[in-house]
């Protein structure tokens, strides 16, 4: 059986700077695949590639098979591949509950006239899309801030609110940018608990960018480590802990 | 007893049927004058013209500022129509019916028009969009100063009076309940979130562009029905009502009300209109009261100060980001 992901060869430049080069990736349904390096390795630019926002110099991507390179983001979110953002990318005015909402508008049925006349079509609509954003804000343990502004909610919610977001969109591969960043030991336990969760209840594929190593070692099935837009090191967690190059990337050269 | 639930009447249509009926009532009794009908009819255009221009700039976050070339679009479009028709037999029948027809045709073209400037225009973000829509709005505007069959910098004149209280209303009524149903439906949350973060909106799977030309088009629409319904009460159409100049005054109306508050837009629209004619008023009588120098040029004196005073002291307009309880709809459980 081919991989969910499936990235070949895929270099990207910002003018005269290699930031990614020839990346392969298999992500397999079903893992927990993490992506680990060192700052301004080409973590971030390899989602900005898979989602895009940028198109890749060269290579491909496919998804399910189908070739995505090149395409626009909002037909990559409707092929079943949704992000969150290492700085948190949210509709901070609205509600909690219109943030989901909003994720689950491209998989609405109701034409503009509908809307306007209120047609019970549209009214049942709005509904049922209430009531699935409800369940969701309830499994993200969110559900007494759903008509908060999302600006009012603390940093550690906002990030379980993207996360819910990304959720809404029915991904079967979801991409988390360093979704540990900024949280207290308490908090990270709770993400990996979480992260394992979704997995399990909504059947989706993980990717993670992380630093966090505890987050990595933890739940990661398969990593990856890249440094300067290279592949350094790949395979399960225990190898690439031990391998060499891996940890004189992190930690800097023995004698140097 | 078991309760019969009633069908809810809408609020907001209720609330407009009472200020018809009251100000139809004050002016066939004639206790309101014909002047100030007149200003009220102003104002509901105004209505249409910043409730249009909230939806570009307060809900879709975009930021024109050329609404008043669509608003000459339509008052030229269909200002040439109806001079057309009725030039040929003044009384040509169903005159009202060939009226709507012109407004609407107005409004079309405008839209028409707003979609061939919005769609290569809005790639660009903020500052640089409101050049180049202000750029279009001017070109827009030279052209009408050059057609010499619309009658260049004469304008277009002897436009038949069809515009009245009754028609300006209605149409007013209909914009915002459009408006307000548009905004507060899935489609409104798309272009909600296009203001928010607009990358976010993308990677939700929201097509950013179509619901930034859509906001667009229908502003400009509805601009164009305002412009129509001007030329018919002004009875004609001059290219210098719709410049930059003009825009900008809408543009004040949506910020002093409220960007993204279609309730503050209302409330500006009439506020601003009344002000700006009530120091007319008030400044001629305060010079001939005192004998003090005062001429009609300080009306925009004190109004720009006004202004000023207001975007201090309430920087987020109005309303802020509020509805009135009038115009948000029933929430589905």
């Amino acid at each position: 059986m081919s991989a969910l992901l499936n990235i070949k060869g895929m270099s990207h430049y910002f003018g005269g700077l290699k930031a990614v080069s020839n990346f392969n990736y298999e992500v397999p349904s079903g893992v927990i695949y993490g992506l680990i390096g060192p700052n301004g390795s080409g973590k971030t630019t390899t989602f900005n590639l898979i989602t895009g926002i940028y198109t890749p110099t060269e290579g491909k991507i496919f998804f399910e098979d189908k070739d995505i390179t090149g395409q626009k983001p909002y037909k990559i979110v409707q092929a079943g591949i949704a992000r969150t953002f290492q700085n948190l990318r949210i509709f901070s005015s609205l509600t909690a509950l219109e943030n989901i909402k909003i994720a689950k508008h491209f998989s609405s049925k109701s034409s503009i006239a509908s809307s306007i006349l209120r047609l019970p079509s549209f009214l049942k609509e709005e509904k049922s899309t209430k009531r699935d954003s409800l369940e969701l804000l309830e499994l993200m343990h969110l559900a007494n801030r759903a008509d908060e502004a999302a600006k009012n909610l603390p940093y550690g919610e906002l990030r379980r609110l993207e996360i819910a977001r990304a959720l809404a969109t029915k991904p079967k591969l979801i991409l988390l940018d360093e979704p540990a960043a900024g949280m207290n030991p308490k908090e990270v336990d709770e993400l990996m608990n979480l992260i394992t969760r979704i997995r399990k209840e909504f059947n989706v594929t993980i990717f993670l960018i992380e630093h966090h190593m505890k987050v990595v070692m933890g739940i990661c099935e398969y990593i990856k480590v890249i440094d300067f837009g290279e592949t350094i090191a790949e395979g399960l967690p225990e190898v690439v802990a031990k391998d060499a190059k891996v940890l004189e990337a992190y930690l800097g050269k023995r004698g140097a | 007893m078991a309760k019969i639930k009633l069908p809810k009447f809408p609020k907001f249509l209720m609330a407009a049927v009472v200020f018809y009926l009251v100000i139809q009532g004050l002016y066939t009794t004639g206790i309101m004058n014909g002047y100030l009908l007149h200003i009220i009819n102003q104002s509901l255009i105004y209505v249409i013209l910043a409730v249009s221009l909230n939806l570009i700039n307060g809900i879709t976050g975009q930021f024109s500022l050329g609404h008043m070339a669509f608003a000459g679009v339509g008052a030229y479009v269909s200002g040439t129509i109806t001079t057309l028709i009725f030039k040929i037999n003044p009384s040509t029948p169903g005159g009202i019916w060939i009226f709507i027809g012109a407004i609407l045709v107005g409004g079309l073209v405008a839209g028409v028009v707003g979609f061939l400037i919005g769609f290569p225009s809005l790639r660009l973000k903020g500052d640089y969009l409101a050049i180049v829509t202000m750029g279009f709005g001017e070109i827009i505007r030279t052209i009408f100063n050059n057609i010499d069959y619309v009658g260049g910098p004469r304008g277009l004149l002897g436009i038949p009076m069809y515009s009245n209280f009754t028609v300006i209303f209605i149409a007013t009524v209909l914009t915002v309940i459009i408006i307000r149903n548009l905004v507060q439906s899935s489609h409104g949350r798309a272009m909600l979130s296009i203001r928010e973060n607009e990358l976010a909106a993308e990677l939700v799977g929201i097509n950013t562009t179509k619901y930034k030309v859509l906001a667009f088009v229908i502003g400009a629409f509805f601009a164009g029905i305002a412009g129509g319904l001007f030329a018919h009460l002004l009875q004609l159409a001059h290219p210098t009502q719709f410049g930059f100049l003009k825009s900008t005054e809408v543009l004040i109306m949506i910020y002093v009300g409220g960007v993204g508050s279609l309730t503050g837009s209302i409330i500006a629209a009439f506020g601003l209109t009344f002000l700006s004619e009530g120091l007319r008023i008030g400044i001629r009588a305060l010079a001939d009261a005192t004998n003090l120098p005062i001429g009609g040029e300080w009306r925009m004196v004190v109004y720009a100060l006004l202004l000023i005073f207001i975007m201090l002291f309430r920087t987020e307009g109005i309303m802020g980001t509020k509805e009135s309880k009038l115009l948000k709809l029933e929430e589905v459980d």
